[in-house]
């Protein structure tokens, strides 16, 4: 009857857990819609090899060795130990015990011990990331954006995955307990207790938990299982609020990156059309509409709020967990001006997220929306200005983000919207329209170094 | 004997052709400095017997910096009059000394309609050296002398060209010293994105003078660059740290040029 009670009330949780990390996807999936469409389906078998390599094989992430490595191994750690929840999944729905041992006898053993040893790897990992971000002075950790909630969210996992690490090196330790007890005789065997597993690590906890009785190990082999369980199902729930999103969009992200090279900026498909109006010579003629198809001119040329940027562009906000690499390369930065590439992806992750909230709560339309916008609520002028174009945060992205793409993509809406533009960027757009040239020197003088060089010559 | 550069009008009013158009850019067209940068890849050109032209008055800006600065207007304007020329001439291969100009034909013009072989000059150079048609001459003045490589942006993580520039390098037979931050890390400049033709905004210090820094980290006596913008961002850096006496800011084309005894 007991048993029965814990697997309901595992497949309630399991069930619960489910529908609002299902729920909560379904947000996010249409926040990310919210963005303009763009097709980024062609070159497939690069996608996928840029995938593999980029978020499946982390090569972005091992340029930097320390973070990099540990990282792998709180990743490989993740990826591996879920082969052990899905047992606890088993274990858990159908009130068996270590369902998989005696399907896979020896190799049990192996597996249980390579989980321990990855669970050991993550703890430490992430206690030395703990120290990186709260104790030692890495200036990327420290920036005015990580104040608050940026900061606390990463406390928060990284201490989460402590606590269920310990949750499932505990429960080892205190099924290895009633193991030895059964095969000694001093256990009467009445609990579902095998003898399987074997627990490299969480031997050293066994001096922690020998004292107690037999009803005090199966409360902590089982606490712990329940924790573990309900830790990694609410942690679920979390991860799709949380930067942490990252581990799940990082490879969607990674598929749909863009293969051009870094320095090539889009040409604007709307621009193109009137322009070619324009050279056609007749400046009258109607542009040329296909007949049934609806005209394909923006709401607005560049992005003023979230609408306006493509659905990649709000993928990579949600991907983005903040590490900050961007921004600790970013020459601006450096160098004391406002600009900052992660406060970037973080501001259009947080309105994407007002907006979505303020659709929910007019039942699904945005209508006049807010009076608020990313350019000007969210992301300054002086940010934008300060951009060199010098891709080195596209570069240095893990999961191959571009802050880049948008602060060009507002400096279009400020310069083709709004007509802001700090003096002398407007004299240097004059001088091109007027000269050819971002001076203001005659198109006839081009040639005056070839006549300096005969006669140096 | 004067050395003539002909425009692409005047070679082909002979009936010529030539192997690439030599795209000069703004800076190289106009700025001093950048001009001197421009006449050394002209006397490169010539040594190895290239037959080349220039545009003259008929080349005009490629819209980067308005491009970057967010009129997509005008950059598309300017690539449409450009493009308009190139194809009128039936260019098929340009070499240029500007990294931004060779980004933008090489890779937002096809697009548009204008498809051609773009290449930086130092990666045309490199092809010279190793195809045997330009030589250093044996004692030139860098031979083992201390010099440091600065990778324009758009060149090197905008294209991934970390290469060539070294190569030309290693011909001269310098000792090259790599920067702390170089090729795909490399630091920019503070040049780009249109930021040469504007103030920095507020901040704590220049773009440039955190670049000098790590020029001055290397020790070495020659900063070679293969960007206009970044030649003078660095000639300014330079000079704001007062080793203006001790560190020499020249191009990949004009250290090649003086070591190929053309200057």
């Amino acid at each position: 009857m007991a048993h029965l009670i814990g697997q309901v009330a595992f497949a309630l949780l399991l069930g619960t857990a489910v529908f609002f990390f299902a729920r909560r996807i379904r947000t996010v999936r249409r926040n990310i819609q919210l963005g303009r469409d763009i097709d980024l389906t062609d070159r497939k078998s690069e996608r996928w090899a840029t995938m593999a390599r980029v978020a499946l094989g982390q090569s972005k992430m091992v340029v930097r060795p320390v973070a990099g490595v540990m990282h792998i191994l709180i990743y490989a750690g993740f990826v591996l130990i879920n082969i052990e929840v899905l047992e606890i999944l088993v274990d858990g729905l159908f009130g068996t015990h270590r369902v998989f041992a005696p399907f896979l006898g020896g190799f049990y053993n192996v597996l249980i011990g390579a989980f321990e040893w990855l669970a050991l790897g993550v703890l430490v990992a992430c206690v030395v990331f703990l120290i990186r971000r709260n104790v030692l002075p890495i200036a990327r950790f420290r920036s005015p954006e990580m104040k608050g909630w940026p900061k606390n969210d990463a406390n928060i996992i990284l201490i989460v995955e402590v606590v269920l690490m310990f949750a499932f090196l505990s429960m080892n330790a205190a099924d290895a307990i009633a193991q030895s007890r059964i095969a000694q005789g001093i256990w009467d065997n009445t609990h579902h207790y095998i003898a399987a597993g074997s627990f490299p690590v969480s031997q050293w906890l066994v001096p922690l938990y020998a004292g107690l009785s037999d009803a005090g190990i199966v409360a902590v082999e089982r606490g712990a299982w329940w924790f573990h369980i309900v830790g990694i199902l609410a942690f679920l729930i979390y991860v799709p609020y949380s930067k942490h999103f990252h581990i799940f969009l990082a490879f969607p992200n990674t598929w749909y990156s863009n293969l051009n090279p870094a320095g090539q900026l889009d040409n604007m498909a709307a621009v193109k059309k009137e322009v070619d109006l324009m050279m056609s010579g007749d400046p009258f003629a109607a542009p040329a509409e296909p007949a049934g198809e609806a005209p394909t001119e923006p709401a607005r040329f560049g992005a003023k709020d979230v609408q306006d940027l493509t659905w990649k562009q709000l993928m990579e906000a949600y991907s983005c967990t903040e590490c900050g690499r961007c921004t600790s390369v970013c020459p601006a930065n450096a160098t004391g001006k406002l600009l900052s590439p992660r406060k970037v992806m973080m501001d259009t992750r947080d309105r994407v997220e007002e907006v979505g909230r303020a659709i929910d709560a007019a039942g699904g339309s945005w209508g006049q929306g807010d009076g608020k916008a990313l350019l000007g609520d969210y992301i300054s002028e002086e940010e934008l200005w300060a951009c060199t174009s010098c891709q080195a945060c596209v570069d240095a992205c893990p999961v191959n983000i571009s802050p880049m793409g948008i602060i060009l993509d507002m400096r279009r809406s400020l310069i083709m919207e709004d007509s802001k533009a700090p003096e002398a960027i407007t004299s240097m757009f004059n001088n091109v329209e007027n000269n050819g040239a971002p001076w203001a020197f005659p198109a006839t003088d081009r040639g005056k170094w070839t006549d300096e060089l005969a006669a140096e010559s | 004997m004067a050395l003539t550069v002909p425009t692409l009008a005047e070679m082909n009013a002979r009936g010529e052709t030539p192997e690439v158009l030599f795209w000069v850019g703004c800076a190289g067209s106009f700025d001093d400095r950048a001009k001197r940068i421009t006449k050394a890849i002209a006397r490169i050109l010539h040594a190895a017997e290239v037959p080349f032209a220039v545009l003259g008055s008929e080349e005009s800006c490629t819209g980067d910096p308005a491009k970057r600065a967010g009129n997509e207007f005008l950059f598309q304007m300017q690539a449409a009059q450009n493009i308009m020329v190139l194809n009128g001439y039936g260019v098929k291969r340009i070499v240029t000394g500007c990294p931004h100009c060779f980004n933008t034909l090489k890779n937002e013009y096809p697009e548009l309609g204008g498809e051609y072989e773009v290449l930086h000059h130092t990666q045309f150079i490199q092809q010279l050296i190793n195809d045997g048609r330009l030589r250093i001459a044996d004692g030139n003045p860098f031979k083992g002398r201390r010099i440091t490589f600065h990778d324009p942006c758009y060149l090197g993580r905008g294209n991934g060209e970390f290469e060539a520039p070294r190569a030309a390098l290693q011909a001269l037979d310098a000792d090259l010293v790599e920067m702390r931050r170089c090729k795909k890390n490399g630091l920019c400049c503070g040049a780009g994105g249109a930021q040469m033709f504007k103030d920095a905004e507020r901040g704590n210090r220049e773009v440039n003078h955190e670049r000098t820094d790590d020029v001055l980290e290397t020790g070495a006596k020659v900063v070679a660059t293969g960007c206009p913008f970044c030649n003078t961002m660095m000639t300014d850096g330079v000079k704001n740290a007062e080793k203006e006496g001790d560190i020499d800011v020249k191009d990949i084309a004009e250290l090649i040029a003086e070591a190929a005894d053309l200057l």
